[in-house]
């Protein structure tokens, strides 16, 4: 089964304002070789933007479980809670 | 501002016990949650273990919902399209007292926070905590993501999860690192109860739980797990977040190798996938424990790293650390003394208990496997293919046979390695 197939099971409701973001572009350009938040994120919050030389944030389907926070290696996302009542809303946990 | 007794952040197991019992101490308790309500943010595999639970709320099977009674619990060593299974059945635990059963964080929180506000407790939902407030060096309470959301308390309880943001801003722990957590996807797969209880050889209700070990995560440390729900099945994979990121893993790609293992497809064939989820476990042990006590601070749960990942147990940790912390809050206020020094109660409490016994007891496992990353690929092949030659009739005689095996084993791993692992292993484990 597709993780987009599985995201689409998920229960959200949207901020219009993004929890995440990127600490600086120029990081993940010039000193990230691997990017492997592309990979690690069980959300595929992020993808690597060729033609912006950018890594894009799908924050709408964060799950909010923390994994970028720890695992980027140069500290470079910046990933909070959305704000109350914002976000992922499980149905069963 | 609104002042409080006790400011509880987070309405999971460990808030929402500590809350509990701050209340039945007489305390004015208040829970904020960033949920809708308690346990929409909140996420396990999920086992809740019978005896911690009935300590915050006596004989709660009798109301609380529940999926199944666990009343086997297997082991499965993956090899590629070979397994090793091991278990335990007792139809003694479908019954009072029971051991464990799978349940729901969403249903069963909501329910846990309905006990709270029965003794007492108010719940503020949908609200973020952004930090706490401090009198010079004392902590008088916590400012809310809210306009004018300030609220003062005698005592904070951090019961933030696993995203230890609070913690960290309050000194009291650090940070948490790729190694020290495991990333964990699940999915609920709905199937009809008849299927589930001729799948797993369960009586009407029963429940059966599998860890899985090995292949499962391709090697790395962490486990695979199944739980039998009502009508559905939980399945799910945590692997540590270092070495899933070393192997160019995905989370999810992981959960669909061990969905396509041939003796878990059996199991799931035909169910429909209701939900994906994902969490972290805090994996870090005993010596990544915080400092759990500050001045009108306490800190409860995976906020405290409190989880023995080898037995699965964390829920009861957490209620556990939660009902001392709301006993201890409670009476540090009563006497009018919430320092540091007062704190320490809770610690000594902790200490005295099984919570960080079995964390002390384990405190070399982390180690152990982070340092030996050939055990979970060396050994799950070695023993696979040991018993795929002790169970195969080829007319080889026994005697000769056994020597293959031995000579098979040395092998794969020579004999000062072996002895050297089982020592290892003797020294992490018991």
């Amino acid at each position: 089964m597709k993780l987009d197939d599985k995201l689409f099971l998920v229960r959200f409701n949207t901020d219009k304002l993004s929890h995440i973001k990127i600490v600086d572009s120029k990081v993940c350009l010039q000193q990230c070789q691997d990017k492997p938040c592309t990979r690690f994120c069980p959300a595929h919050v992020y993808d690597w933007d060729e033609e912006e030389k950018r890594i894009a944030v799908g924050y709408e389907g964060c799950l909010e479980c923390g994994t970028c926070l720890v695992g980027c290696p140069f500290g470079n996302i910046d990933w909070k809670y959305p704000r109350g009542g914002f976000g992922v809303s499980w149905k069963n946990g | 501002m609104e002042n409080f007794d006790v400011i509880v952040v987070g309405g999971g197991p460990a808030g929402l016990s500590a809350a509990l019992s701050a209340a039945q101490a007489g305390m004015k308790t208040v829970v904020i949650e960033r949920g809708d309500y308690p346990g929409t943010k909140n996420v396990m595999g999920g086992i809740l273990y019978t005896k911690a639970t009935d300590l915050i709320v006596p004989e709660f099977w009798k109301e609380a919902p529940l999926e199944r009674p666990i009343i086997e619990q297997r082991i499965a060593m993956l090899s590629g399209d070979e397994s090793i299974l091991a278990g335990y059945r007792d139809p003694a635990w479908a019954k009072e007292p029971y051991n464990a059963h799978s349940v729901f964080r969403v249903k069963f929180d909501r329910w846990l926070a309905q006990q709270a506000e029965k003794a007492g407790v108010m719940i503020i939902p949908e609200t973020i905590v952004e930090n706490l407030l401090y009198k010079g060096d004392n902590v008088v309470g916590v400012r809310t993501g809210r306009a004018e959301g300030d609220l003062g308390a005698k005592v904070v309880i951090i019961a933030e999860g696993v995203n230890n943001f609070l913690a960290v801003k309050a000194g009291l722990a650090k940070p948490l690192k790729p190694e020290s957590v495991a990333v964990t996807v699940k999915e609920v797969i709905a199937l009809p109860k008849e299927k589930i209880e001729d799948r797993f050889c369960l009586d009407e209700g029963q429940g059966a739980t599998i860890e899985l070990y090995g292949d499962s995560t391709a090697g790395m440390m962490g486990v695979g797990f199944i739980y039998t729900n009502k009508e559905s099945i939980s399945i799910g994979v945590g692997a540590i977040l270092q070495p899933l990121i070393r192997n160019n893993w995905t989370p999810n790609d992981l959960l669909e190798n061990l969905k396509s293992k041939p003796y878990v497809k059996r199991l799931l064939q035909g169910g429909e996938t209701k939900e994906y989820l994902s969490h972290l476990i805090p994996e870090g042990g005993y010596t990544q424990v915080p400092k759990l006590h500050r001045q009108g601070v306490l800190v409860v749960g995976d906020t405290a790293m409190l989880m023995n990942s080898l037995n699965r147990e964390g829920s009861n940790l957490a209620m556990i650390s939660g009902k001392i912390a709301g006993e201890v809050a409670a009476q540090a206020i009563k006497t009018g003394d919430v320092s540091d020094q007062a704190m320490t109660v809770y610690e000594t409490r902790l200490r005295d208990s099984f919570v960080l016994k079995d964390l002390h007891h384990y405190r070399h496992m982390g180690k152990f496997f982070e340092e030996n990353t050939h055990l979970l690929k060396v050994y799950p092949k070695l023993f696979s293919q040991a018993v795929k030659m002790y169970l195969t009739a080829d007319g080889t005689p026994k005697k000769q046979r056994q020597k293959e095996i031995i000579k098979m084993a040395f092998e794969k791993r020579s004999k000062g390695g072996l002895i050297k692992d089982i020592y290892g292993a003797w020294r992490a484990l018991l």
